[in-house]
């Protein structure tokens, strides 16, 4: 993609308010991307302490730590904090840092929705945080909560889970509507769809996911909250509801929601595979067929999440061929990004180390995939640490791996300073073998029979077990050190280019932008040939 | 230099004969799926096997390749990059590949399904209800029924003493099934969803409150065989365990007609007059198995999700109250009716320990409350 850009220099007065305003009013699509990627991180920290809680409380059979009515407040709010605080916000930061650089436009179309998308975010978190310091304990019945224990049985701080999903899908909504506004309206010109950057192909899709499966999720706890406080039997049986009518609804949101946390990583990990290939991505057409197809085939499989419900045989077979259809598309794209590496002239950066890490780990994550795809065997898996290994395997080194990548891809660009690339390679090294420390005795203990979101554990997983835990705590403990990075290259650093990577100038619009990029990112469109 | 490769080929040999051992290890190990004894249960970790070899040998493939291309292909090496970005016959072929390899794999899956998934009647017809935090069976054809408790001590779970070998894994009362005999399992909930899992027959399935579900097996061998609930129903979700003895017929014959002549004489307990001191013990045992895990050993429950019984008013001077809720529960809340599951001594036996005990005998009204007023409360309920 070659382009012409023209330069030109920015009034003093033009550039962002000073103080604390600047962030509470700003309507700039870099100080809101900024403020989402770090309220992701302190995120990510408040639900990797959960995790620690948790893996302390395992190290050892029995009861040591804390009880069980508080392991599954743990439990329940790690998982919803990792899915609705940490992946998806910090995808929607890059997002609004990279969509405008990347297709070659000012700022995102409706500034003020999105400082609202954003500051709505901090209040369903407060909300959500605050019942755990409530006499009667937080959320206690899994991220997927499931009713009727999440609503006959539900501790009364349930009416202020259900208000934080609300806020949440509120913010979720009005953020999709905005990107995908700035996608079909504010292109440079010559930039068709077909030419558009894998990345802002992975976040228009995702955002179409979101406002088709976000209203879902709202609608599931409305149920919730009319049974728990009106007196309607959606999901109690006794009132003549339906137990199982609950995970067909919440399904039918959670697995697109899956792909939600997944697609935008596909867009950036293909962004540094060709960059430090130095060759184009292999088969661009393919790699956004395929990113539509799974968007669309997420709609079909939900059912694999209940394969032993009692689900009809017709069904249980629906959805297991359906799901194994995924396969197709996903393999594809791991076989491009192979095929973009082999005869490219390759570099080892942070950035792509990250990205190999991601290639290998997430396929090892969609091969567990592929097995719990199997109705019969899923009997066995269902439910286990197996399940567990399987969308840790997805989340934190597909994921979390991809979200790291694009930081230290794009910090040069977004800071114009570069990081500490010894750091960095210390980061990820230590990220990788703690990641595998942790996750793959998961398959093991799965396997042997341990089921998951228990508290205490049969003597046979306690070997496994405590060196999970040892894992998890070098986990978390390495990520100090990331952020550690991050703050010492907005300090300082080494001067990054505008190209900041060896021919990346060619590979994307962003590039041929200062480093730092100016306030209104594009003021004269570039053109695309 | 040819030391660092002699290093290199003893390191690359020691890697994969420890990975080929681990690999044979793992198929045979305690850390892989059980194998199980039932047919069903051969022929899923058959199909296990074969997906987790099929994975491998396409991770081993692809993985290849990959670093192979980086090793070959760096920079440093003064590799240059070539330009091309599209084949469409490679692509075209790697599709058609991918989808060969699935539906080759979905062949022996649907076999497999179609033989796991028979709702056929057994020859013995099991209900197997999930309580918090308890399973409760009740053989169809014979009316005996049970609950099963888990038998670890809270000792054990507290770390005051050292845990047994089946800690967690061991219960009061196991279910008991006749070994080469048709068992279909009946599977439903009594409060949340829960899931009846025993690995060794690949049967695992949500007992789902409102919904009666069906699965089956025929085990070939005696033996006691473990497993778990796999469905969060609460605090104590990890401590209901599911243990089933199979045995063989003429056994279980023994066992069944042993459970009848034991219920008769528990129903014959309801018309004996009970002494004060006769429904204390009962009843502490009754509290000790079916209370604690809310209420606790003290009475002083875990507020304000689990009130405390020592000094509640009803516990003190409402024995009417007390009553009604044992056996109707309380709506919205986690206390269950009690009524239709238990008997008329064990519940009016609990009732009267729970206003004897602790505190609570000096400071209420000393009500005794005896199976006779139970059934009393039935027959006026009933009318």
């Amino acid at each position: 993609m070659s382009t012409v850009v023209e330069t030109r220099d920015h009034d003093g007065h033009h550039g962002p308010a000073k103080g604390f305003t600047r962030w509470l009013f700003t309507t700039n699509h870099k100080d809101i991307g900024t403020l989402y990627l770090w309220m992701s991180f302190i995120m990510l920290f408040v639900g990797g302490a959960m995790a620690m809680v948790i893996r302390a409380e395992l190290f050892q059979p029995g009861l040591q730590i804390v009880q069980p009515e508080f392991f599954n407040q743990m439990t329940t709010n790690h998982g919803l904090i990792m899915v609705f605080g940490v992946i998806m916000p910090a995808f929607v930061g890059f997002a609004n840092w990279m969509i405008p650089m990347q297709i070659g436009a000012p700022d995102m179309a409706l500034p003020r929705l999105n400082n609202l998308s954003f500051w709505l975010l901090p209040m369903a978190f407060g909300i959500l945080v605050s019942t755990l310091f409530m006499p009667e304990g937080g959320p206690n019945f899994g991220w997927t909560f499931y009713a009727p224990l999440s609503t006959t049985y539900a501790p009364s701080t349930v009416n202020f889970f259900i208000f934080s999903v609300h806020v949440m899908g509120i913010s979720s909504i009005l953020g999709s509507i905005n990107i995908i506004t700035t996608i079909l309206n504010m292109r440079a010109p010559g930039m068709t769809l077909m030419k558009m950057p894998l990345f802002v192909w992975g976040w228009l899709i995702t955002a179409y996911l979101l406002i088709a499966v976000m209203p879902v999720l709202a609608g599931v706890v409305t149920m919730m909250l009319m049974d728990i406080n009106f007196g309607t039997s959606f999901f109690n049986a006794a009132g003549g509801g339906d137990p199982v009518l609950f995970q067909h609804v919440f399904w039918f949101f959670g697995h697109p929601e899956v792909y939600i946390m997944i697609l935008p990583a596909f867009g950036i990990v293909s962004h540094i595979i060709e960059t430090f290939s130095r060759k184009p991505i292999f088969g661009y057409s393919s790699m956004v067929y395929a990113m539509a197809s799974i968007a669309i085939l997420s709609f079909v499989v939900w059912a694999h999440h209940m394969f032993t419900v009692g689900m009809p045989l017709a069904g249980e077979l629906f959805f297991m061929y359906a799901t194994m259809l995924i396969a197709i598309p996903t393999g594809v794209k791991v076989f491009n990004w192979v095929a973009t590496m082999f005869r490219g002239s390759l570099t080892f950066e942070t950035p792509m180390l990250f990205s190999i890490g991601f290639v290998t780990l997430f396929t090892i994550g969609g091969f567990s995939g592929l097995m719990l795809a199997i109705v019969p065997a899923d009997f066995q898996y269902h439910d286990t640490y197996f399940v567990v290994a399987h969308f840790h395997y997805v989340l934190v080194p597909g994921s979390l791996f991809a979200l790291m990548a694009g930081a230290y891809f794009w910090l040069p660009k977004w800071t114009g300073n570069m990081y500490d690339e010894t750091l960095g390679k210390l980061h990820f090294w230590l990220t990788f073998i703690s990641v595998n420390i942790t996750f793959f005795p998961m398959h093991f203990v799965g396997l042997a029979g341990m089921p998951r979101r228990y508290p205490d554990y049969a003597l046979q997983f306690a070997d496994f077990n405590a060196m999970i835990s040892v894992g998890a705590f070098m986990f978390g403990i390495t990520q100090l050190l990331f952020l550690f990075i991050v703050i010492k290259t907005i300090r300082g650093g080494k001067k990054a280019t505008p190209e900041v990577w060896e021919g990346a100038g060619d590979l994307g619009l962003e590039w041929t932008l200062s480093s730092p990029p100016p306030h209104h990112s594009f003021t004269v469109q570039p053109q695309v040939k | 230099m040819s030391y660092i490769k002699k290093l290199i080929t003893k390191l690359v040999l020691a890697t994969s004969s420890a990975l080929s051992f681990a690999i044979y290890s793992a198929e045979n190990s305690d850390y892989n799926m059980p194998v199980g004894v039932t047919e069903v249960s051969q022929s899923i970790f058959g199909l296990h096997m074969l997906i987790f070899w099929v994975c491998v040998v396409i991770g081993v493939i692809v993985f290849s390749i990959m670093f192979w291309s980086m090793w070959k292909y760096r920079k440093s090496k003064g590799a240059v990059a070539a330009d091309f970005d599209d084949n469409f016959w490679l692509e075209i072929g790697w599709t058609v590949a991918a989808t060969a390899v699935l539906i080759w794999m979905a062949v022996p899956s649907t076999q497999v399904m179609v033989k796991a998934y028979d709702d056929a009647e057994g020859e013995i017809n099991i209900l197997v209800t999930g309580h918090q935090w308890k399973w409760h069976y009740e053989y169809m054809e014979d009316g005996v029924s049970f609950f099963s408790n888990l038998s670890t001590s809270q000792e054990q779970i507290d770390n005051k003493i050292p845990k047994g070998e089946f800690y967690l894994l061991e219960v009061d009362e196991p279910l008991v099934i006749p070994i080469n005999t048709r068992v279909r399992f009946l599977i439903t909930g009594n409060d949340v969803i829960h899931s009846w899992w025993v690995p060794d027959f690949a049967v695992k399935m949500d007992a789902v409150p409102g919904f009666i579900n069906t699965a089956w097996t025929n085990v070939p061998e005696t033996g006691i065989y473990r497993g778990a609930c796999t469905e969060l129903c609460g605090i104590k979700h990890a401590f209901m365990p599911v243990v089933v003895r199979a045995v063989e017929m003429e056994e279980y014959d023994a066992f069944i007609a042993e459970k009848t002549v034991l219920a008769e004489s528990e129903r014959m307990l309801t018309s004996k007059e009970w002494t004060k001191e006769e429904l204390m013990e009962r009843g502490e045992s009754f509290y000790a198995t079916n209370c604690v895990a809310c209420h606790q050993a003290n009475g002083k429950g875990i507020p304000p999700v689990f009130p405390a019984l020592e000094g509640s008013e009803v516990a003190l001077n409402d024995s009417a109250k007390h009553i009604e809720i044992l056996m109707e529960g309380i709506q919205g809340s986690a206390m269950q009716a009690f009524g239709d599951s238990y008997s008329e001594v064990d519940i009016a036996s609990v009732i009267t320990y729970t206003r004897q005990a602790w505190s609570n005998g000096k400071n209420g009204d000393g009500v005794i409350v005896t199976p006779k007023d139970i059934v009393e409360y039935k027959k006026r309920i009933n009318l």
